[in-house]
């Protein structure tokens, strides 16, 4: 992917590296996060976190604290309560969340009480001087034991049991039948631990209540700023149109700000008591100790095959850990997220899903890290399958892929769970990367050094995402339906302004947006200023998350900028002085047809809206809500290469190539850049990142030297490419990329340090696959 | 207690709690708030600034009052006569960031390393960045950026960062 810059006066604007609009400022130190807003007269706010996973409340003493010089308040669920906010609901509504511990504290770190002071030192000594009586319960630290029922994690609800939910997609007689009926089959658990997102700027909000005109502006850490003004308004009573919530430049998200948490709540109610503004940032250990969490799934995966290798079955069986609160980030209608997407890229006859999801004494949350909703477990657990299949068979992975991939001319393609796949071509984009990797000669290499004792694994993934949640037949959050808008004002000199509902924390949307108008209108992206994040001026849409932007408010723009072209249609007529019939959008301009000479630019049709519009409506601009009809399926074939230590277990990643295809591509440069990060993030998730329980329910990674992050040293270099089958069904053929790396790369890691251990017999290990677990593994084998 | 610094080449003198860690000083009493925050264990490198031009800092395990005298480079003060500096440059022209927030810190890391090593291997630099976390890019566009800035830096004459 080559970079170059994007022609003048915004011609052929898509598919070209235009470099970032947003850099300007953050390379300049200008960005504007949430910590850097401070406003007249603000007051901080802290947080007091229960040592104890489960325990019950006997006193909360504030004297000491009330003492401290600076320390206005202290704050508890009883106090919430006064103002009907000790419990929210829950991201899809099914459950409720105490904002502060209510009676009992049900997860280690879990929020207690809340001191709010002049200054930022006083808070936090506020917090160490609160002083909170315990009596300690026996925690519920997984979720197999919560299974017995013995400990009750939550005795508030109606239902007096662990149990969540049970959810199940597909035939499942059928599957079992044909399980049964297999030449071959396996049937192993493979875990998905709990991981974090850990964006680089933790979570945090700045709550001004304006007394005098009674509204609330809150600048929050959101990816779905929408959704935050709507729900708060649900839950306060406080009319929407007195709720602003401003989302400013958002130091990553990956699935982390969508949720709402407690600081962001009290940081609101402390600022209509106080009259106050109230900033509340989330401190390194608090973002990983209470906001949520990703995956935590224990999956029992079952594929049957014939003795060739033809699939014939499939059936994966989940236990989900939510932790204390079933806050997880899905769509209503779906509770397990896309799971279904778990046939991946393969034409299985048949295939059913399961799911039981239980509560846990541990932090709420099972956001879409990086990933749209539970499709990253449901690809590890059909790319792991996959490849422990191909070991039973005794077949190489590549073939066993190659043999079973759903067909070019099968899309759209029926999947046995319900998914109707929009396009792809597998078979070449797999090829693609076999040949470009030079497959067929590492595995000679592979034979060689095995040969003289070195452990070698290639390892392979060839998944299909399912994103761009959603056609509102199906999908919606707390009952709103899952489209997304843009807005587009052209002003009289041909520049312009631009909003989504979505909310890029990363992404690149001041360019790609700019980039997706300007082809549309043949207008300069440098000059469309793309604006997100403010609810008072963005058209309402529910936020960047589950790679959904450019599927759905990719496609507003695209169809705005469409209406837009439409009203300079009827205005170029006027101003060419013909039929409407007759003029024509050519080469980036109206031209009358047959009249080449007889043409107008936009720039000046957007002057003539203002001048001379004629019979038509004055002023040029548009508002678009896209419901898409499908979602998109962004597939790809990723290989790894790894070399292991025999003597330390030390796993190098030699080689890792990513093809990727998302169909069209906006700007070749950004995608690149999403995909080098997605990588990362699996990377990150394959060998090193795990928020872990001791039995105590002692969270045993609460900072970053102890949940690690790679870094440049770690991290390795990576090779890209791509193929491209646009998705039919989307404006200009977009599917999203910004979590297929993130989805896809884990299986191939761990596919390829399995393939490494294969000759000591070792065909299982979870991830994070450290060097203390690989060597204790090569230990254990050659025992 | 007072503190004397000068920071992108203005003096300032402010009296502060001795408590009070340098970014925090840097961001809440100069209210340059380029210099992010992004951890409580000095891992993640976001606040990384330039203590006397030349050596990369992580002002939050530094105390205000131990920068005392001394002279601080800040992302905002990279630029000189209105002109970017290559570091920041390349980082723009590589897509060397996506969210911005680990940037400035990554920048003044860069830039001290350069000065130590104008010539590094990849290997080198990635070595050398080790200090510094980043959640989106992936680091290879970040090594790219260094390179960049490397290449440009020794072809130009050496242009003193703003305070010196």
């Amino acid at each position: 992917m080559s970079t170059t810059e994007a022609p003048p006066n915004g011609k052929y604007a898509m598919g070209k590296s235009m470099k970032r609009k947003e850099d300007a400022r953050f390379i300049a130190g200008k960005g504007r996060y949430i910590d850097d807003i401070v406003l007249p007269g603000m007051l901080y706010l802290a947080i007091v976190h229960s040592p104890y996973p489960h325990a019950r409340i006997l006193k909360v003493n504030k004297d000491a604290a009330l003492a401290i010089p600076g320390v206005l308040a202290v704050i508890t669920a009883d106090d919430l309560a006064g103002v009907g906010l000790a419990w929210i609901p829950t991201f899809h509504g099914y459950d409720k969340q105490m904002v502060l511990a209510v009676g009992k504290v049900l997860y280690q770190y879990q929020e207690v009480a809340a001191v709010i002071a002049t200054s930022r030192p006083a808070a936090a000594d506020g917090v160490e001087a609160v002083d909170v009586e315990y009596e300690p319960l026996t925690p519920v630290v997984s979720p197999f034991d919560a299974k017995t029922d013995k400990t009750l994690v939550r005795e508030d609800r109606e239902n007096k049991t662990n149990h969540i939910y049970h959810w199940e997609v597909g035939k499942q007689a059928e599957t079992d039948a044909a399980l049964a009926a297999s030449d071959v089959s396996i049937n192993e658990r493979v875990y998905f631990q709990r991981c974090h997102p850990a964006p680089l700027e933790p979570c945090g909000s700045v709550a001004d209540m304006n007394a005098a005109t009674g509204t609330l502006t809150l600048y929050m850490t959101s990816q779905a700023p929408h959704a935050h003004r709507t729900v708060v308004s649900l839950v306060t009573g406080i009319p929407e149109d007195k709720i602003h919530v401003i989302s400013p430049d958002i130091g990553g998200g990956f699935g982390n700000k969508v949720p709402v948490y407690a600081g962001y709540v009290c940081s609101a109610v402390a600022s209509i008591v106080t009259g106050h503004p109230v900033k509340w940032i989330e401190t390194r250990t608090e973002n990983l100790t209470t906001t949520g969490f990703a995956r935590d799934y224990h999956m029992d995966v079952q594929i049957g095959a014939t003795k060739e290798g033809n699939i014939t079955a499939l059936k994966v069986s989940t236990t989900a850990d939510h932790g204390a609160f079933d806050a997880a980030a899905d769509p209503t209608k779906y509770p397990a997220g896309l799971f279904g997407i778990c046939t991946g890229s393969y034409d299985f006859p048949i295939a059913f899903t399961q799911l039981d999801a239980y509560f846990t004494n541990k932090a709420p949350g099972g956001v879409a890290y990086r990933c749209s909703f539970r499709v990253t477990e449901a690809s590890y657990a059909i790319e792991r399958g996959m490849e422990m299949l191909a070991r039973r068979l005794g077949q190489d992975p590549a073939d066993l892929r190659l043999r079973n991939f759903v067909k070019k001319e099968q899309f759209p393609y029926a999947s046995p769970l319900g998914f109707v796949y929009d396009s792809g071509d597998y078979h070449t984009t797999f090829q693609k990367a076999l040949d470009k990797i030079g497959y067929r000669e590492l595995r000679k290499e592979q034979a060689e050094r095995r040969a003289r004792g070195e452990l070698m694994g290639i390892g392979i993934s060839t998944f299909t995402e399912v994103v761009g949640a959603g056609p509102s037949k199906h999908f919606d959050i707390m009952g709103i339906k899952m489209f997304d808008s843009a807005e587009i004002r052209i002003h009289p000199t041909g520049s312009g302004i631009v909003r989504t509902g979505t909310k890029s924390q990363g992404q690149g949307h001041e360019t790609t947006w700019a980039q997706i108008v300007a082809e549309e209108l043949g207008l300069d992206p440098q000059n469309l200023l793309v604006e997100e994040g403010d609810t008072d001026t963005a058209p309402y849409g529910l936020g960047t998350y589950a790679s959904r932007s450019t599927p759905v408010a990719g496609a507003a723009l695209a169809m705005a900028a469409r209406r837009v072209r439409e009203k300079a249609r009827n205005i170029a007529a006027h101003v060419l002085e013909a039929p409407l019939g007759d003029v024509e959008w050519t080469d980036y301009k109206f031209q009358v047809k047959g009249v080449p000479e007889k043409s107008v630019t936009m720039k000046e049709i957007a002057f003539a809206a203002y001048t001379n519009p004629g019979p038509n409506e004055p002023g040029l601009e548009a508002t678009y809500y896209y419901d898409p009809p499908n979602l998109t399926f962004p597939y790809g074939a990723y290989i790894a290469v790894v070399d292991i230590d025999k003597l330390t277990g030390e796993t190098k990643v030699r080689r890792f190539l990513a093809i990727d295809d998302c169909g069209t591509v906006i700007n070749p440069m950004i995608v690149e850049g999403q995909i080098h990060g997605g990588l990362t993030e699996g990377f990150a998730i394959a060998f090193m990142q795990e928020i872990a329980y001791d039995e105590n329910g002692n969270n045993l990674q609460p900072n970053f030297t102890e949940y690690l992050i790679p870094t440049s040293l770690e991290t390795p270099s990576w090779e890209t490419d791509s193929t491209c089958n646009p998705s039919p069904h989307h404006p200009i053929g977009a599917k999203g990329v910004g979590e297929s790396p993130n989805v896809g790369s884990p299986a191939a890691f761990v596919n390829a340090v399995m393939d490494a251990l294969a000759p000591l017999g070792i065909t299982n290990m979870d991830m994070p696959m450290t060097r203390d677990k690989v060597w204790r593994a090569i230990q254990g084998a050659s025992k | 207690m007072k503190v004397s610094v000068t920071v992108n080449g203005t003096a300032y003198e402010r009296d502060v709690e001795p408590r009070t860690l340098l970014a925090y000083f840097l961001r809440e009493d100069l209210g340059l708030t380029g210099t992010h925050v992004g951890c409580d264990t000095s891992s993640c490198g976001c606040c990384v600034v330039l203590l006397n031009g030349d050596t990369a800092v992580k002002s939050c395990s530094m105390f205000a009052v131990q920068a005392d005298g001394r002279e601080i480079t800040t992302i905002e003060g990279m630029k000189t006569g209105g002109k970017l500096h290559p570091m920041q440059q390349a980082f723009s022209d590589q897509h060397g960031l996506q969210c911005g927030y680990c940037t400035p810190g990554m920048m003044a890391t860069a830039i001290a390393f350069l000065k130590q090593n104008p010539a590094p291997s990849e290997a080198e630099i990635r070595d050398a960045l080790s200090g510094n976390m980043c959640r989106c890019t992936g680091y290879n566009n970040i090594v790219k950026a260094v390179q960049q800035a490397a290449a440009e830096l020794s072809a130009a004459p050496a242009e003193p960062v703003a305070a010196s």
